[in-house]
């Protein structure tokens, strides 16, 4: 039991750190004016917690916290309850102007720089867990680095690619992506069988995708890879390489 | 003529008290604009009305600095539970759980736990016919997942608490090492989540965890049924 006991160790450092700055918040409190007629309070953040107090136009009221859609609002007597984002587009800074909800838009998609997510497909017949990250050069061209787990039935293989990635309508909705580049993979064979060396090999790769604009933040991508690995042995190995739905969020 | 010079003397001097003042009154109404009366006079009573707002919001203008709004979208936390592994015994379970809430409805989550499996019936009748080493009992799992809060609702303790809740499903892929080997896993569940305040969770959940082991010579599928108590924080 050594190993799990560290682990343990490690998480409830990890759920300390975490609860620091949310005991320790001592931020100057954003205070927002309701321009509505009114604005309702839910008990929770969703539609389904019922309604529980309304707040007239005109009162001020602090921004506690804000989770997915919905704002956690606390009004001068104390009452503490979650609006819905529809609602708070209409309230006034009190300055005087509409609030900026600094909202991850389709604008600022075009404009994206950083892009990670995940993806689960198919490597040759085997089960691929992918992981992926990427910088944006500019519209079109990025960087991206990939780390795939292999989960075959006779081997498990992991790899680590570095590649270009060229979208070619950045703007569209839809848009197909050519991308192309290196790498490195590991393969361990299965206990299980006849015992054989493990390896590492240098990959190569060129593929292509679509990734569709989903909302907010949020990208679907759908990729095919051609691999070649570079094996020790006489004959290269090509690989097909299907990333059937993959999720990502750019920031 | 004496009575007449004493009358003469006597008005200079009162002329000389009052009319000043008289001056004085007058110099301070003339301070005051007129523009009262001539605005109601331009106010046309019938026609056209003025662009002019009857009553002018007065919004008090202040130097604010703006501050950004906490978003907490983040949930981070870990488990403790049992942990099923068919064949071997049930065990305790840790784990770790970080999730990320893209709407009301719908969250990813990210887990990664430990265990470590008994004795088969068969290597306890058997006595000392081991199947696994020592270090190929370790479980190890991660899990990447998509779940939705199906019911969110409330639970009330006693009169005057409630506490929002929500009862989601879970469905996901990943990999487990056991045995010594990776083996692609296909994880599904439920959980229930309590929110004490809104900050913090406390998480009852059911997965389980379904893949193909060969263990014995012939390829099975193996279902894991583990059950956890977990905390998390947003942030």
């Amino acid at each position: 039991m050594r190993r799990p006991s560290t682990l343990f160790g490690l998480l409830l450092a990890l759920l300390i750190v975490s609860a620091g700055p949310g005991l320790a918040r001592a931020d100057a409190p954003h205070k927002i004016l309701i321009a509505d007629p009114f604005i309702e309070l839910h008990t929770g953040p969703g539609r389904g917690y019922p309604v529980f107090h309304v707040i007239e136009r005109g009162r001020e009221v602090t921004i506690v916290k804000r989770r997915t859609d919905w704002f956690e609002l606390r009004t001068d007597r104390g009452v503490q309850g979650w609006a819905p984002r529809e609602q708070m587009i209409a309230t006034l800074e009190p300055t005087g102007e509409p609030l900026d909800l600094q909202e991850p838009a389709r604008e600022n998609y075009m404009s994206r720089r950083w892009q990670a997510g995940v993806a689960g497909g198919d490597f040759a017949g085997a089960s691929m867990i992918s992981l992926f990250g990427g910088y944006a050069f500019s519209d079109n061209l990025s960087i991206e680095l990939t780390f795939n787990h292999i989960i075959g039935e006779f081997s498990n293989s992991y790899s680590a690619t570095l590649g270009l990635m060229h979208v070619f309508v950045p703007e569209w909705r839809l848009s197909p992506y050519f991308t192309l580049g290196t790498g490195v993979i590991h393969t361990e064979p299965k206990a299980t069988l006849v015992q054989s060396l493990d390896r590492d090999d240098q990959i190569g790769y060129v593929g292509g995708g679509l990734q569709f604009y989903l909302t907010r933040r949020f990208m679907l991508r759908s990729e095919y890879r051609n691999n070649v690995i570079f094996t020790s042995r006489d004959d290269n190995e090509e690989v097909d390489e299907w990333k059937y739905l993959g999720f990502a969020f750019f920031f | 003529m004496e009575v007449s010079g004493l009358r003469l003397l006597f008005l200079i001097a009162l002329a000389a008290t009052t009319l000043p003042g008289c001056a004085l009154f007058r110099r301070g109404e003339a301070q005051l604009p007129p523009a009262s009366t001539e605005q109601t006079a331009a106010e046309p009573v019938t026609g056209e009305p003025s662009d002019k707002p009857i009553i002018d919001p007065q919004v008090e203008r202040r130097e604010i600095k703006r501050t950004r709004i906490d978003t907490e979208d983040f949930e981070v936390g870990a488990y403790v539970g049992v942990l099923s592994i068919e064949d071997f015994e049930s065990n305790v379970v840790y784990g770790a759980r970080l999730a990320y809430h893209l709407t009301e409805d719908f969250f990813l989550e990210a887990t990664a736990g430990q265990s470590r499996a008994g004795r088969t019936s068969y290597e306890n009748l058997s006595g000392s016919a081991d199947l696994l080493t020592d270090s190929e009992r370790d479980y190890t799992y991660y899990a990447l997942s998509a779940g939705w809060n199906a019911l969110p609702g409330e639970i009330f303790l006693g009169k005057n608490r409630a506490y929002n809740t929500a009862f989601y499903l879970v469905a996901g892929i990943g990999n487990t090492k056991f045995a010594g080997d990776d083996r692609f896993t296909v994880s599904g569940g439920f959980g229930y989540r309590i929110l004490p305040a809104d900050w913090i969770a406390v998480h009852f959940d059911v997965r389980d965890h379904v893949y193909d082991i060969d263990l014995l010579g012939e390829k099975k599928i193996v279902n894991n049924l583990e059950a956890h108590l977990g905390l998390s924080i947003f942030f």
